[in-house]
């Protein structure tokens, strides 16, 4: 049974079809990548896994169920949300930000204070952060601790819109390979939305390619360059091997 | 000390217990109405264009104007209300009063709550409903807390207005700090003037440091002064309240007055004479004279003093004058049939509209009628009291003489004389028992074609209280009892400059026994 399953989702923001019949399953403990260019409707498609975009029609299966069968910020709480503009609540303390969802869930306070210790952990933070104010962090420790406020409900599923955007490339490739490593530790379901090709070739198993609102190419990473035709497609997949060879080519007559 | 400033100190303990239970409560009302409104209008973009406007309107109004137009709505409910469940309310005093200042408060509140909501950083608010949590959980765990500074700031500019305000909830005859200021215009006293502001602006600058210790707790998180400045707000609101629960019962008897100097006299005099039946009294004092008139046949005062011409022209809208006798007995006669208002008798004296002129300047003109007026009007300017050019009398003085000034103001009496003094006014509408008249040697004009009517001093007393025989016992004594010149020097000793007496000194000098 896929952990997330959507079918035949449409969406219309006025004139402009977002998403026009997107079918996707994606199965438990899979790392997808979403990516297309700007305005393909990508984050509209992430967001409709945890209801913060409603379908003009379609259905989105969470777990097998469907996922209007409940309340939609319950169907939120057991589902880790992590997106670029990270949004700490500046209000409170990197622990009460961590803590903010097992408190909506009714958790018991010992259990959440050890929750909150094992995240920091998990996530390559000292203890200390937990008493400081969000806006005494640096960048990188503020999206590891929207990575831990994530995943403090325990969820299977994770949800993440260009999460290291935003970050210097040495902190982004450093957070990138510890979170693909949380995710196979916690056997995560993890779909992330990203322009960055590299980025998405290098951490994850399975690429959706989207374009004006339709899923265009679907698969692993070598498997899916072997077989596209379509050159827009191609291209997108060939740009960090273009890349690559030429930082080589030019890192290489340097030295 | 002074001796009116240890009086001003007697008066302290009511008149901020009333306003501050008067500006607390309808600050609290404000805050209560305004805060769900700014979180629909945050919600609503289209709700969010009325609401603001409707707030910024109310602001336009002159505070003045907004709690007078509340009395006479609030009395065609009352009547509404005593039809429908047999029961009315007091349309005079805290009701208007509340309801005004409480519309009052809204603006500031409403604009930066919404403001504060709305400027909720939209990352936050996204996290918010990414980590679960429902519509309300968003608004009272993330929203409200992230606008409460900006909320606060709204919140102390709303009561510092409302603690001005207040001040002019005296003349719908509620209890405030104002009744020094008005009561202190009307006689000259002023250092009650100076006292109420003084009093009024210590009060406001004390709320809004308190609540801008809230503020900057709410700012920089820090539940302790948050903590501390609401217990300190709340134990100065109970401790300046204090003296109300002193008060307990209501008054038994509602005595009236007016907004000048006899008027205090007089309704002193009636308090006193009912007090030393044993009975309670109370005062509601600056009313206007429309006012007065309809919050005593509504029942909401028991006894005041009036003038038969005022009743002739304005209650019954006579506009002829068939002569001094007459006129109180069609009055007695029509009030209680026509509004089942008992008048008691005339006290003695007359307080008419007289035009009065400096006695060399009349000389000089050769004034000494309104007809001789009428002819040189025209290089000359009228000063008259507020509302005496908006009154029938001088339309009917208007009609029967043609006056043509060269220009009309309007002044508070008190600078009504000081306008004639200093030649800012040639010619005023003054009144006949003013002890200013001989004092600043003013002459009277007369009035060959008698427009103007007769103004005996009346006492008016309310339908409810007609049978009452404590209250007709203790005040009959006083009709007849009270001559012009008596009436004059009890005036001018609480206006002149010095030596000034209290109304309530006043008062005891008019006793029908001394």
């Amino acid at each position: 049974m896929p952990a997330i399953e959507l079918s035949k989702i449409e969406k219309r923001f006025g004139a402009h079809a977002a998403l026009a019949g997107v079918d996707l399953a994606i199965q438990p403990g899979e790392f997808v990548a979403l990516v297309g260019p700007s305005g393909s409707g990508k984050t509209t498609l992430l967001k409709t896994i945890n209801g913060l975009s409603e379908p003009d029609s379609g259905s989105v299966r969470i777990g097998g169920e469907d996922a209007g069968a409940q309340p939609v910020h319950q169907l939120r709480r057991r589902i880790g949300y992590v997106f670029q503009e990270i949004g700490l609540f500046p209000h409170l303390t990197v622990g009460e930000n961590i803590a903010v969802t097992p408190r909506l869930l009714g958790w018991e306070r010992p259990r959440i204070a050890g929750r909150v210790n094992d995240l920091l952990e998990l996530v390559d933070l000292p203890h200390e952060v937990a008493g400081r104010m969000p806006a005494a962090l640096s960048g990188g420790q503020r999206q590891r601790v929207g990575v831990a406020r994530a995943l403090a409900a325990e969820p299977k599923i994770m949800l993440m819109d260009e999460p290291f955007g935003a970050l210097d490339p040495l902190t982004r490739d450093a957070l990138g390979g510890d979170y693909r490593a949380l995710h196979d530790k916690l056997n995560l379901t993890t779909v992330m939305v990203t322009h960055d090709m590299a980025e998405a070739v290098l951490l994850a198993d399975r690429i959706v390619v989207l374009t004006g609102g339709r899923i265009v190419a679907d698969g692993a990473p070598a498997e899916l360059l072997a077989s596209t035709t379509d050159p827009e497609v191609r291209a997108l997949l060939e740009a960090p091997r273009r890349q690559a060879e030429r930082l080589r080519e030019r890192l290489g007559a340097a030295t | 000390m002074n001796e009116r400033i240890a009086q001003a100190f007697a008066l302290l303990p009511d008149y901020l217990a009333w306003h501050v239970l008067l500006s607390a409560s309808a600050l609290l009302l404000g805050v209560l109405i305004s805060l769900p409104l700014a979180v629909a209008a945050s919600r609503s973009p289209r709700l969010r264009w009325p609401v603001l406007a409707f707030a910024g309107l109310i602001q336009t109004i002159p505070s003045l104007a907004l709690l007078a137009l509340f009395y006479p709505v609030l009395l065609g409910l009352s009547a509404a209300s005593l039809a429908v469940f047999g029961k009315g309310f007091s349309a005079l005093g805290f009701l208007p009063s509340l309801l005004a200042l409480t519309l009052y408060s809204m603006l500031p509140i409403l604009r930066t709550a919404t403001a504060g909501i709305l400027g909720v950083d939209p990352a936050v608010r996204e996290a918010a409903d990414g980590v679960g949590m429902t519509a309300r959980q968003r608004l009272f765990q993330v929203e409200l807390p992230l606008a409460m500074p900006v909320i606060m700031a709204g919140v102390r500019t709303a009561a510092v207005w409302t603690i001005g305000a207040a001040t002019l909830s005296t003349p719908v005859g509620q209890t405030s700090l104002g009744n020094y200021i008005f009561a202190g215009l009307q006689t000259e006293n002023w250092i009650f003037v100076l006292f109420g502001c003084a009093a009024s602006a210590g009060l406001a600058m004390i709320v809004d440091q308190l609540l801008g210790l809230i503020e900057t707790g709410a700012a920089r998180r820090r539940r302790g002064l948050i903590i501390a400045g609401a217990v300190l707000l709340v134990i100065g609101a109970l401790a300046a309240m204090s003296p109300l629960a002193a008060i307990g019962k209501p008054a038994s008897y509602v005595v009236g007055a007016k907004n000048f100097s006899e008027q205090y006299i007089l309704a002193e005099l009636m308090a006193e004479r009912l007090e030393a039946t044993g009975a309670r009294v109370s005062r509601k004092e600056d009313l206007g004279s429309a006012v007065a008139y309809r919050a005593l046949a509504a029942g909401e005062l028991d006894v005041y003093v009036d003038y038969t011409g005022t009743l002739w022209t304005n209650v019954l809208k006579r506009d002829d004058n068939p002569g001094r006798a007459e006129v109180l007995a069609q009055l007695t006669e029509e009030l209680k049939q026509r509004d089942g208002v008992v008048v008691l008798g005339s006290l003695g004296f007359e307080n008419a509209y007289a035009f009065a002129m400096r006695a060399d300047r009349a000389d000089a003109l050769g004034i000494t009628s309104l007809a001789d007026l009428a002819r040189q009007a025209p290089r000359l300017t009228l000063g008259s009291d507020i509302e005496f050019l908006s009154r029938p009398e001088w339309k009917a003085v208007d009609a029967a003489y043609d006056f043509h000034f060269k220009a009309e103001r309007s002044f508070q009496p008190t600078f009504m004389y000081r306008a004639l003094s200093g030649g800012e006014a040639d010619v005023i509408s003054a009144f006949s028992s003013d002890g200013r008249i001989a004092a600043d040697k003013l002459v009277v004009l007369g009035d060959p074609k008698g427009a103007l009517p007769p103004y005996d001093a009346v006492i008016l007393v309310s339908p409810k209280r007609a049978g009452d025989a404590r209250l007709l016992d203790a005040l009959k004594p006083l009709v007849g009892s009270i001559s012009v010149e008596a009436m004059r020097a009890a005036n001018y000793s609480v206006d002149r400059d010095r030596g000034k007496l209290s109304p309530a000194q006043a008062a005891r000098a008019l006793e029908p026994s001394k």
